[in-house]
């Protein structure tokens, strides 16, 4: 199947002062991945190790310092962000931001930050557009009492509600989530997840969903990518790597979870040592990034980074000495 | 543990509205909770139930719009609803202290966050301006940033959403504040971030006695760091009690679901079950007494009758609902042993 979104060697740099020199924060160093229609891709980490960065790349929010980003086979990363704003794909991949009161403008009432969406976007106007703001306030189960509220009047769960049908009005291709659940109460958050499934059955929507909580990916989600200092240490089905996670950063992730990894407790071979990470300001690339925490870390792991590479099942892992997994048979 | 006979923070009644063109929103009625010195009070409730509302009107800080039409705040015995503004700031920050739900917005974006700890510090201590930014370097790195001398210079939008969720709460807890109200301090942060903040305000409560009121979405994490649960629903308290009691035999059909619709354990989305209906519209002028029953399985003919926070039985003077129907605890204490 021809990919939907892929991202090619992505990189973002900023610039930043360290004891008095201008260098470079590696955000994003070097991804790659790819989304096909109608998919659920799960993208974890911990705070700080790009994620937001990535979506916005991917969305065209913030320019690449280099590599791709290819949509329906067609390179956007070369549209300037500010650009962005008028390319006919726009409609196609819409945001939902990690911070709703943030990306809210203040001075619109819920309907009207919807409504143009809507106009600009499907160049719908009057009834139909009307109907479909109250359409997509019902998918997410935003009572339509709430609609001329401005945000200042609205509670942290309903702005988030703002911000997702701000995005699925239009019904875009690819649809990225930035910790949408976060603000949530469990029960929105169980309509929230139900409407993307259905939106992925009826409309072959696909999904980018950036979130720490991995129960919510373990249900959501078809594949998963696990991000670590600016790079992908891990990707494979979702089902897979939750079962039997190959990187040392994977497993203590989810070895770090209520039920903890499968077989049994986590033993402290599967815990992150001590140790502080290490700086995302120009890191050694040969250097794999997760020494210093990782409780595997050999000799070489100090002299040649290891790049991601396919261990088999649909599964990559960027590590010299991965846990051994055993395939199991979908 | 009584609570109650020596309060640091005492919500007393409150009810709060808010006037909008649409109507009156009544988001608070007859609100009434007591956190003592060095307790942790969990807050938890659906999206719109009037959380935030409680935690700003605690703190004195409120929309224009919003009137406090009856009730009373007290915090170390002294009236806050008759404090003026200044008095209310020396307050805020020294002795009380909030996080905010949305971080980006509570920071001032064109000041190094290293310096909002300082503008802290130099208003509520008496630290010299060398130590205080070494105060602020150690604030950042009690909260888990890394590289803290290099962030201490960070503006706001150079840092990811989670740090500065994390720089919001090293400001809140630079002056170790004898109370804490935070309003969903760790969502989006990762477990093991969440648990070191977590730590951060537990030695607080037990060196200093800061009492805390969390508020969160995260029933696993209101289990395991707070005394007591708080739950709220449209704009009233519906149950309160010791945590483990609370968990073990939910007494309010509200709580109950709100525990059933947590997903740790689901293995499908289909599994999830989200609470049957919405919150009522709070500018309804016939919002029924109990603002539940309109969603409520149990409801009955009783249900109409005025309703109040009363103990949950002889035998449980702390943990109290507000119901004419409620959930026996034998019942639910079965159903929930599951959960456990
Ligand atoms: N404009 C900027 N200037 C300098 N550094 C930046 C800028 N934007 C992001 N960064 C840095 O890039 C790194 C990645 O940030 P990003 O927001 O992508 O993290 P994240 O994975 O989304 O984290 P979180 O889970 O906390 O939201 C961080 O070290 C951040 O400080
Ligand atoms: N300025 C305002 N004008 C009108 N209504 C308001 C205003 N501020 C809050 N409300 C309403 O009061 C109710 C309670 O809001 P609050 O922010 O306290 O909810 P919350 O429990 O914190 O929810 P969340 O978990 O989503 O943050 C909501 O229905 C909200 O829409
Ligand atoms: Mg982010
Ligand atoms: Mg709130």
């Amino acid at each position: 199947m021809p990919h939907l979104l892929e991202a090619i060697s992505l990189k973002r740099l900023f610039p930043v002062k360290k004891d008095g020199q201008t260098r470079q924060l590696h955000a994003v160093d070097g991804i790659d991945f790819h989304i096909a229609p109608g998919e659920t891709v799960g993208l974890v980490g911990e705070s700080g190790c790009g994620k937001s960065t990535l979506v916005r790349l991917l969305t065209r929010t913030l320019d690449p310092s280099d590599g791709q980003v290819r949509f329906r086979n067609r390179d956007i990363g070369l549209v300037r962000s500010r650009a962005m704003a008028l390319h006919p794909q726009r409609k196609d991949i819409q945001m939902v931001f990690q911070d709703p009161t943030d990306s809210l403008n203040p001075r619109y009432t819920a309907r009207q930050t919807i409504a143009e969406s809507v106009r600009l976007l499907c160049g719908l106007r009057g009834a139909e557009a009307a109907a479909r703001v109250e359409e997509a306030a019902g998918w997410v189960g935003l009572p339509l009492a709430l609609l001329d509220r401005y945000p200042h009047q609205l509670s942290g769960g309903q702005k988030a509600r703002v911000g997702i049908a701000r995005a699925i009005v239009s019904r875009p291709a690819l649809l990225v989530l930035d910790e949408p659940t976060a603000a949530l109460d469990v029960s929105v958050q169980t309509v929230i997840l139900q409407l993307l499934e259905r939106l992925k059955q009826e409309l072959q929507m696909s999904f980018l969903f950036v979130s720490h909580d991995l129960n919510v990916v373990r249900l959501l989600c078809d594949r998963v990518l696990v991000m670590y200092l600016g790079r992908v240490v891990e990707a494979g089905p979702t089902d897979a790597v939750f079962h039997a996670p190959a990187h040392p950063y994977t497993r203590a992730l989810i070895a770090s979870l209520p039920g903890g990894l499968a077989g049994g407790q986590a033993s402290a071979a599967d815990l992150l040592v001590g140790g502080d990470p290490q700086s995302p300001i120009d890191p050694d690339p040969n250097r794999c990034r997760l020494l210093g925490r990782c409780p595997r870390g050999l000799a070489r792991c100090g002299e040649v980074g290891p790049q991601l590479e396919d261990i088999g099942g649909g599964r990559q892992v960027a590590c010299h000495y991965p846990a051994v997994v055993q395939h199991v048979r979908q | 543990m009584n609570a109650l006979s020596n309060p640091l923070l005492e919500v007393d009644r409150l009810a709060v509205e808010f006037r909008t063109r649409g109507g009156t929103v009544r988001a608070l009625e007859n609100v009434s909770l007591a956190l003592a010195e060095g307790e942790t009070v969990g807050l938890v409730g659906e999206s719109g139930s009037g959380k935030s509302v409680l935690s700003f009107a605690a703190m004195g800080i409120q929309d224009a719009a919003a009137r406090i039409t009856a009730g009373a705040i007290r915090f170390a015995g002294q009236d806050l609803l008759a404090k003026k503004g200044a008095a209310m700031k020396a307050l805020r920050g020294r002795e009380m202290a909030m996080i905010f739900q949305n971080p980006r917005v509570a920071l001032n974006p064109i000041r190094q966050v290293g310096r909002q700890i300082e503008d802290v510090l130099a208003r509520h201590t008496d630290l010299l301006p060398a130590a205080r930014r070494a105060r602020a370097i150690e604030c950042l790195a009690e909260v888990r940033i890394p590289d803290p001398e290099r962030r201490y210079a960070a503006y706001p939008f150079e840092l990811s959403g989670g740090m500065c969720q994390r720089v919001m709460i090293a400001i809140a807890l630079a002056c170790k504040p004898r109370l804490l109200i935070a309003d969903e301090p760790t969502t989006g942060l990762d477990v093991t971030t969440q648990a070191a903040i977590m730590r951060l305000v537990r030695e607080l409560s037990a060196e200093r006695r800061m009492a805390t009121l969390l508020i969160t979405h995260d029933l696993g994490m209101a289990r395991e760091y707070c005394d007591r649960i708080a739950v709220m629903h449209a704009g009233h308290i519906v149950e309160v009690g010791p945590t483990e009691a609370l968990f073990a035999a939910p007494r309010h059909p509200y709580t109950e679901r709100l525990i059933a619709a947590t997903p740790v354990g689901a293995a499908s989305l289909a599994e999830l079950a989200a609470i049957d209906g919405n919150l009522p519209d709070l500018r309804r002028a016939d919002l029924p007494a109990c603002r539940f029953a309109e969603r409520c399985p149990r409801r009955g003919a009783e249900c109409e009758r005025p309703l109040a926070l009363a103990p949950a039985g002889a035998s449980s003077a702390t943990h109290l609902i507000a119901c004419h129907r409620p959930l026996t605890a034998a019942a639910t204490e079965a159903r929930h042993a599951a959960f456990a």
